[in-house]
């Protein structure tokens, strides 16, 4: 019999919403110390680990845009996908209850707030993932802010404008294009998610998936995790820094993947996640639910 | 610091430059997409025929945004169901979608001041100099920090456009902000916007 994990699921939204990730939370420390004393951009550093204490210590959202909940369920075999989906359904109405959320579903085409983070079948986005029987169901949730998903830029290559062909050399320059483009408004510092390749849709929620990752985590491929290294350094070489305030801090993290595309489509997908990076996991095994 | 408090007086909005850090201190209304789309419509380019009880609220709106500011903000307010309103998140959204609006709120509305993130462009820099006004930033997603410099709830106006969109009348205390647009034509994101351009284009000649 397969367990109510709604109750389990609200306090992932919980901690989703109000607590940041150690390795986010530990970058963003790291980051103060390379701006000027006094500067705005330190002075917005400050702020933002005040505000990561604060939310934490409280229960409240770290952003007031609780963002699009993006969840992946990696589900046991035999599990059902129904049930699962009706639960995180039910959680979503709870937290927005008890404030973890703001209601954030406006219908399109009439403009009107829903009032409890549920819209049509897409609102929340779910993602099931058949795993093995013996395997421990893992649910993770990532909460993507309006500010940030705007500047995220999708090219098709070649791109003329910016001189990028169809390779790695094209998608550096498309990928520094995105981040000169988003300024401040992604709420900088940010970590860019990268996709390469696939369809425009599939590309799009690539470049969102890579970025559940650890921060620091390199690609497998030598050729890539160089190119991921290259656009940090050069992404802060443009002195964008918090907020846009000018400063040395833009991008915290850089995340490329690769996919298959069609031969006649070579997409480059930037997914911009602001600081704010709220990304949590739970694993349920038999009795025990472990958050990470 | 500089501590400000609202209504602001031309002189002081005057004497304010890019760069600087200032705490803000009084009433003030949230007001972003809906909000500004609705105003420009409905009373200042009269598209849009008043309906239900806009001209009330457009009174009381005159009255409100005198000499003080907008607060592009979506918050998080709980107490919805008895209205005993509490902000617990209330960060800044991004301003630039506010960029056809603005200058035309500022100017019908005699707005001194915007608060937002991400900076505006040159309608409302131009809107800046003539009402005059500027641009103040708060810091985006410090929404729990900033909640607790909302000290009470006045009111609410639209809350048929939903919770982000409604426009909240609050009274704050101690609000930090740095201006990066300012009444004499200086703008921080013009500056980083070029500035970062050269980079990008120095970079985009560099060989793979």
């Amino acid at each position: 019999m397969q367990p109510d994990l709604t109750e389990k699921i609200l306090e992932l939204i919980r901690r989703t919403s109000s607590s940041l990730p150690a390795d986010v939370e530990k970058r963003l420390r790291e980051s103060i110390e390379k701006e000027e004393p006094g500067s705005a951009a330190r002075g917005a550093l400050e702020t933002i680990m005040k505000n990561i204490e604060l939310s934490r210590a409280n229960s409240t959202p770290i952003c007031q845009d609780t963002g699009t909940p993006i969840f992946y369920v990696h589900y046991p075999e035999g599990w059902s996908t129904r049930k699962l989906r009706e639960q995180i359904r039910a959680a979503m109405v709870d937290s927005t209850k008890r404030n973890f959320m703001r209601p954030n579903a406006v219908d399109a085409i009439y403009d009107k707030n829903s009032g409890n983070n549920l819209g049509g079948e897409d609102f929340p986005t779910i993602h099931f993932e058949e795993i093995d029987a013996d395997q421990p169901l893992v649910i993770e949730l990532m909460l993507k802010g309006g500010g940030c998903e705007n500047v995220g830029r999708q090219y098709s290559l070649p791109d003329n404008s910016l001189g990028a062909g169809r390779d790695l050399a094209g998608v550096r320059k498309v990928a520094l294009d995105a981040v000169q483009k988003a300024q401040g408004q992604g709420c900088a510092p940010g970590i860019l998610g990268i996709a390469i390749g696939g369809d425009r849709g599939s590309s799009y929620a690539k470049s969102k998936e890579v970025l559940f990752s650890e921060m620091g985590k390199r690609n497998a491929d030598p050729e890539l995790a160089k190119l991921e290294e290259r656009l940090i350094k050069e992404s802060n070489e443009m002195g964008i820094g918090p907020m846009g305030f000018g400063g040395k801090t833009t991008v915290l993290d850089t995340k490329i993947t690769g996919m298959h595309r069609l031969p006649a489509s070579y997409f480059v997908s930037v997914s911009y996640m602001c600081w704010a990076y709220r990304r949590r996991k739970m694993t349920v095994k038999g009795e025990d639910v472990i958050y990470d | 610091m500089r501590e400000i408090t609202l209504p602001i007086s031309d002189e002081t909005i005057r004497s304010l430059h890019v760069g600087e850090p200032v705490t803000l201190t009084g009433t003030m209304v949230t007001g972003r997409d809906a909000a500004h789309k609705w105003l420009i419509e409905t009373f200042i380019k009269k598209t849009r025929q008043p309906q239900g009880d806009d001209l009330k609220v457009y009174d009381e709106l005159k009255k409100l945004l005198n000499g003080s500011v907008i607060y592009h903000c979506g918050p998080v307010v709980s107490g919805l169901d008895t209205k005993d309103y509490k902000f617990v998140a209330a960060g800044p959204t991004t301003s630039i979608r506010e960029e056809p609006y603005q200058a035309d709120v500022m100017k019908h509305f005699n707005v001194k001041g915007v608060i937002g993130k991400g900076g505006m462009g040159p309608k409302t820099l131009k809107g800046c100099q003539k009402t005059p006004g500027v641009y103040f930033h708060a810091i985006g997603g410090a929404a729990s920090y900033i909640a607790q410099r909302v000290m009470k709830v006045l009111g609410v106006y639209k809350m048929e456009f939903g919770t982000p969109e409604a426009m909240w009348v609050i009274e704050v205390k101690d609000f930090p902000v740095v201006v990066t647009m300012d009444a004499h034509g200086a703008s921080q994101h013009a500056v980083v916007g070029d500035s970062s351009q050269k980079v990008l284009d120095d970079l985009l000649a560099k060989p793979y």
